[in-house]
């Protein structure tokens, strides 16, 4: 299969890589550049645990391909915090309760991100509408929710 | 239980720098290539082994597809590539196209919204697609860039079956046009689905209805149904009813009942076919009282 040269800047580091066609951006971050934070649930759009900002958006990193990527901008979970200080959505999920398995936990960390980027003081259904698309089987969301509206008031 | 499906299966990732070119390679492979926009139907079919593509077009960027305008004088042109949340936040749509942005806004979540687009969910031709009947009520075409030159494809007739369009090999979609919308435009999509983030509709209902001086009415309403038969479907029964009976709560009751009669939904793992035919009638006495009241000025 044909190989492509992509330039990616993943995290503000540039990286130059070949990628096959049916890379996927999911697999590309874990297997090539090691950055597992980004967790694979259903490979099929439906969970959000391999959601990361692409030029700005979240998205599903599984339903992406990594040659689809030459040129862009990418943010996983490990390029939330400023060095050793956490981002305000991450010191916000250490809220009780927030994080349990905590394998759904990066996905939304980036869709939390995103939406206080785009409306920094979100209502509970606003909270709740953004994060459709983010599966969580152990909190109930309950505490996830409380997560973002805390986040929303540090930042 | 099925597995899950990590790896996509083998093919090759083509991007053409023209439409041109772009065509003729679709054409020359035909069976086995496909066109590429965020992929959001394709790669779920791929693992799941339906398709089998050994090559996909990336067609996004090619010349037309990438923006969204709107002139007071055209109407509304989505370039093939823009994105739904790009529809759904994009304020003449909101204004002009309500019926639309609801339905788009109303596509899985958020973050898979920002790669799937509502050309990709025309082009699906899927009978659940859910902006699919707001852009046939909309009197919307699609401009088409085939081996042959490029031609307009009027929605209506575009459907033919499941996964089934009026698009040949060769043809790569380049944006999708919605004219003007008849003065006092208002519109209404709901959606009945299992979850809301990862679900097809077990049924979607589209509804459009303007002043019309010409009925006997004096209004026009218009009814789309998805995930209730092998294209989706424009009840016509529906339009005409309200057309030529004075709007009433009875009369929107008969417009339901004849939306009911007029599908033919299927079992399927989201619902029975029964359910879906009494939530048809439902769903659509509650569009349509909710349409008729904005009409009405009673609500807004
Ligand atoms: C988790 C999940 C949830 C979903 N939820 C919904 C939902 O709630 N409602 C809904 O309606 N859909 C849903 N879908 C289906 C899908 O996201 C939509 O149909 C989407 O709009 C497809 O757009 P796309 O750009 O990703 O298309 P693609 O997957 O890129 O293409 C779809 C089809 O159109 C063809 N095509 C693409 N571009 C062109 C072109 N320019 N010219 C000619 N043919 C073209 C492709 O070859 C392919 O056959 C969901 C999918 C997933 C994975
Ligand atoms: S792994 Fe991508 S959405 Fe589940
Ligand atoms: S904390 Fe376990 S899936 Fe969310």
């Amino acid at each position: 299969m044909t190989d492509h040269k992509i330039t990616i800047t993943v995290n503000g580091e540039i990286e130059r890589l070949r990628v096959g066609s049916n890379l996927t951006l999911l697999k590309m971050l874990r297997e090539e550049l090691a950055l597992t934070g980004t967790k694979n649930g259903c490979s099929a759009g439906e969970c959000g645990a391999c959601t990361v900002m692409m030029n700005g958006e979240p998205v599903n990193s599984c339903m992406v391909l990594a040659v689809e990527c030459d040129g862009a901008e990418i943010v996983t979970v490990e390029g939330l915090a400023d060095k050793d200080a956490l981002a305000p959505v991450q010191e916000a999920f250490t809220h009780p309760g927030a994080v349990q398995c905590g394998f759904c936990t990066p996905g939304f960390l980036i869709s939390s991100k995103a939406l206080l980027e785009r409306n920094p003081d979100p209502s509970e259904e606003e909270i709740r509408e953004a994060l459709v698309g983010n599966l969580c089987r152990c909190t109930g969301y309950t505490k996830i929710v409380e997560a973002v509206q805390e986040a929303a008031k540090m930042s | 239980m099925q597995e899950a499906h990590p790896n996509l299966p083998e093919f090759q990732y083509i991007k053409p720098k023209t439409l041109a070119e772009a065509s003729e390679f679709l054409a020359a492979h035909g069976d086995e290539a496909r066109p590429l926009l965020g992929g959001t139907d394709i790669f779920v079919r791929l693992r799941d082994g339906i398709w089998k593509d050994r090559y996909l077009v990336d067609v996004k960027g090619l010349d037309g597809t990438s923006n969204i305008a709107f002139d007071p004088s055209v109407g509304l042109v989505i370039g093939a590539a823009v994105t739904m949340n790009q529809v759904a936040t994009f304020s003449a749509v909101k204004e002009h196209y309500p019926a639309l942005g609801e339905a788009a806004n109303q596509v899985a979540g958020y973050q898979l919204r920002n790669r799937a687009t509502v050309v990709g969910n025309i082009c699906n031709a899927s009978p659940a697609g859910d902006t699919i009947g707001a852009c046939i009520l909309l009197k919307g075409s699609l401009n088409v860039h085939g081996t042959e030159g490029t031609r307009q494809e009027p929605l209506e007739t575009f459907f033919k079956g499941p996964g089934k369009s009026a698009l040949k090999a060769g043809d790569v979609v380049t944006s999708l046009h919605l004219p003007i919308p008849q003065k006092g435009t208002v519109g209404k999509y709901l959606k009945l689905g299992r979850n809301k983030a990862s679900d097809l509709s077990i049924i979607g209902l589209t509804v459009v209805g303007f002043p019309d001086a010409d009925t006997s009415s004096g209004y026009r309403m218009k009814l789309a149904l998805a995930s209730v038969a092998p294209i989706p479907l424009v009840v016509d029964e529906v339009e005409q009813i309200l057309s030529d009976e004075v709007i009433t709560e009875e009369s929107i009751a008969k417009a339901a009942q004849a939306a009911m009669d007029a599908c033919t939904p299927i079992d399927d793992v989201r619902a029975s076919a029964r359910y879906r035919k009494a939530m048809v009638k439902n769903l659509s006495q509650k569009a349509l009282t909710e349409i008729w009241e904005k009409l009405e000025g009673k609500s807004k």
